[in-house]
């Protein structure tokens, strides 16, 4: 570890990519790094997609600005794996098997659950039927398009768990934004942080770490998630295998996922996100207990969607969606 | 080298003691080296992509895939959006500028509606968008619009924005074509303002108000940003397809498809753009 330490010293550098400062309390997370060890993080194109971030370790392979790591979706992360290069951090085995490649190219790094956050004005949702009430007309937004994003992806499947659909079979929830076009509750803005705060989303599906109060900005932003659905979501990490600094990417990781009260998973769980190695932590008592308690309750089995469910969710969308809310 | 030239053919050649006159096209090369490096070779970029498969091998059955419904639907799309703000556009935007051509042609309104045109033809992307949304949005200043989201009526309405003032910038010039002694003449032969209209304005105008309304319409087709702010939880235009096949991150992305959509916006505006051309040379009878 202190030979790491020095190599990534004397490199100096950092290059992350679309890692927003507000998302999963990123900021701090930055600003603590390079506290710690004098390395100056640069930091690009923080509002890009996954896909984008992928691009850009192709595009600028060999150059000093080359992103040094990633942190993408888990498809983007089984497609690239070839750009990666393998790095076990020192608390790799507190992270479930499930959560990470078995050589260590990518590993799962914090995630949360799907909710629908709102507006204190429509005051108590209990049930997704609400949603189609006259209250909420021109209201209801996803996080992007579903055929592209992520977050806007399993926002669909929320509704169709909701609704009583299978994780491998999205057309309920598919059929519920139907509905919800069709009484003219469907929002198609793309919800930001400066709509949400402008009123124009004013109910949002969205990852429970991203609608919390404090980060939207809308005093008594509320949060709702239908009874036993538990629809999880995890991002992952890797480095590039040609990254300008390679000693600063796996010392950036091991930050990531130190257990330190100020260490990376620790900071995540701060901004609301679920660090993956929490279970671990928790039986440890390395857990920020206090951040802890104010994540949103889950109650139900938590479901992932595997690689195959959720490409047979995202083919279902390229031909459905359109027809189903244009 | 003076000398060795005259010894050579033992007559001075007109250049003799300068330098050799260029021949003709050099002048042009720096303007075909712009056009090849920012328009021909990212066309041929976009052609080659369209025509491959994942694995980089020629595939020219991806050409068939702009025949699938769900693929002619956003060129559908961005056919409807391209029409009804260009029509809205060129209707309202000739006669904007006729309006302000009737006045005095070196009056301040002329100056002023001019310049503003200047400036708003170029206002667009989610400056745009987001100025609609708080008026008329959901929690719109003004109203709260129930149609503001039915494609292509809300997004056309915000097109004309831009597409109003284009039209007066490039339709001024034909009416400022249109000679008053033509008026004057048609007057003393005993026509009426409608039959001035129909058989000497109208006709002389028609070319140049075609033109500018397909002007419009290749403009609409391009632009992106504003629709994307405005509505991006579908994809209804072409634009936005193309966007969503690069940056899927739900496994959707395809260089290829977004190449063959883009080659298919390539062969449109192709089309619009030789319209266009054979308009303005018949427009420009007219306008010496």
């Amino acid at each position: 570890m202190n030979t790491l330490v020095a190599a990534a010293k004397k490199e100096g550098t950092l290059n992350v990519i679309a890692l927003p400062p507000t998302w999963a309390n990123y900021g701090t997370i930055i600003n603590t790094f390079e506290k710690n060890y004098g390395i100056t993080v640069n930091s690009t194109l923080p509002d890009g997609t996954s896909q984008q971030e992928v691009d850009a370790v192709k595009q600028e392979n060999g150059s000093p600005k080359a992103p040094d790591v990633l942190d993408v979706g888990l498809a983007v992360a089984l497609a690239n794996t070839k750009l990666f290069a393998p790095y076990e951090v020192s608390t790799w085995s507190d992270i479930p098997a499930a959560q990470k490649e078995p050589s260590g190219l990518w590993y799962e790094d914090y995630g949360g659950y799907m909710a629908i956050g709102y507006e204190a004005k429509f005051g108590t949702i209990t049930s997704l039927s609400q949603l189609l009430t006259p209250k909420f007309k021109g209201a209801v937004a996803l996080n992007g398009n579903p055929t592209a994003a992520n977050a806007a992806l399993n926002g669909v499947m929320l509704a169709n768990l909701a609704e009583g659909g299978t994780p491998s079979d999205i057309s309920k929830g598919v059929a519920f934004f139907h509905q919800l076009k069709q009484v003219g509750n469907f929002n198609p803005i793309s919800a930001t942080g400066a709509t949400i705060k402008a009123g124009s989303t004013p109910v949002v599906f969205n990852w429970d770490y991203l609608n919390l109060s404090s980060y939207v900005g809308v005093p008594g932003w509320k949060v709702f998630v239908p009874s036993g659905v538990a629809l999880g979501g995890y991002y992952a990490q890797a480095i590039n295998k040609n990254a300008p600094h390679p000693a600063a990417a796996r010392l950036w990781e091991e930050f990531l996922y130190s257990q330190a009260s100020t260490g990376g998973q620790n900071l995540w769980l701060q901004g609301g996100a679920r660090p993956v190695e929490q279970q671990a932590m928790t039986s440890a008592g390395t857990i920020n207990t206090s951040a802890a308690s104010t994540l949103p309750s889950v109650s139900g089995t938590p479901v992932f969607l595997s690689q195959s469910q959720s490409s047979d969710a995202a083919t279902y969308l390229a031909t459905n969606w359109a027809k189903a809310v244009g | 080298m003076t000398v060795a030239a005259t010894t050579k053919t033992g007559v001075r050649p007109s250049w003799a003691g300068r330098r050799p006159p260029a021949p003709a096209w050099v002048g042009t090369v720096p303007f075909l080296a712009y056009v090849a490096i920012f328009l021909l070779w990212p066309t041929g970029i976009v052609v080659i992509n369209a025509l491959k498969n994942p694995n980089g091998a020629w595939a020219f059955a991806n050409l068939s895939e702009l025949g699938n419904p769900l693929i002619r639907g956003y060129f559908i799309g961005s056919f409807k959006l391209c029409l009804l703000s260009a029509v809205a556009g060129a209707v309202l935007g000739a006669i904007l500028a006729y309006a302000v051509a009737s006045g005095d042609p070196d009056g301040l309104i002329r100056r002023l509606y001019l310049s503003v045109s200047g400036v708003l033809a170029q206002f667009g992307g989610v400056t745009l968008a987001f100025a609609f949304l708080v008026t008329i949005g959901p929690v719109g200043l003004l109203f709260h619009a129930s149609w503001y989201f039915d494609f292509p009526w809300g997004i056309g309405l915000i097109y004309t924005y831009f597409q109003i003032p284009l039209m007066v910038l490039v339709f001024m010039p034909a009416i400022d074509g249109l000679k008053v002694q033509w008026r004057e003449a048609s007057e003393n032969l005993g026509s009426s303002a409608w039959q001035y209209w129909r058989y000497v304005g109208g006709p002389l105008l028609a070319p140049a108000f075609l033109g500018g309304a397909l002007l419009l319409f290749a403009n609409a087709l391009s632009a992106f940003a504003t629709i994307q702010a405005w509505e991006n939880q579908i994809a209804y235009i072409v634009p936005q397809q193309i966007s969503t096949a690069m940056s899927s991150e739900v496994g959707l992305s395809s260089v290829n498809v977004a190449s063959l959509l883009a080659l298919g916006l390539v062969i449109m505006v192709a089309i619009v753009m030789t319209i266009y051309t054979l308009l303005q040379r018949r427009a420009a009878r007219w306008l010496r």
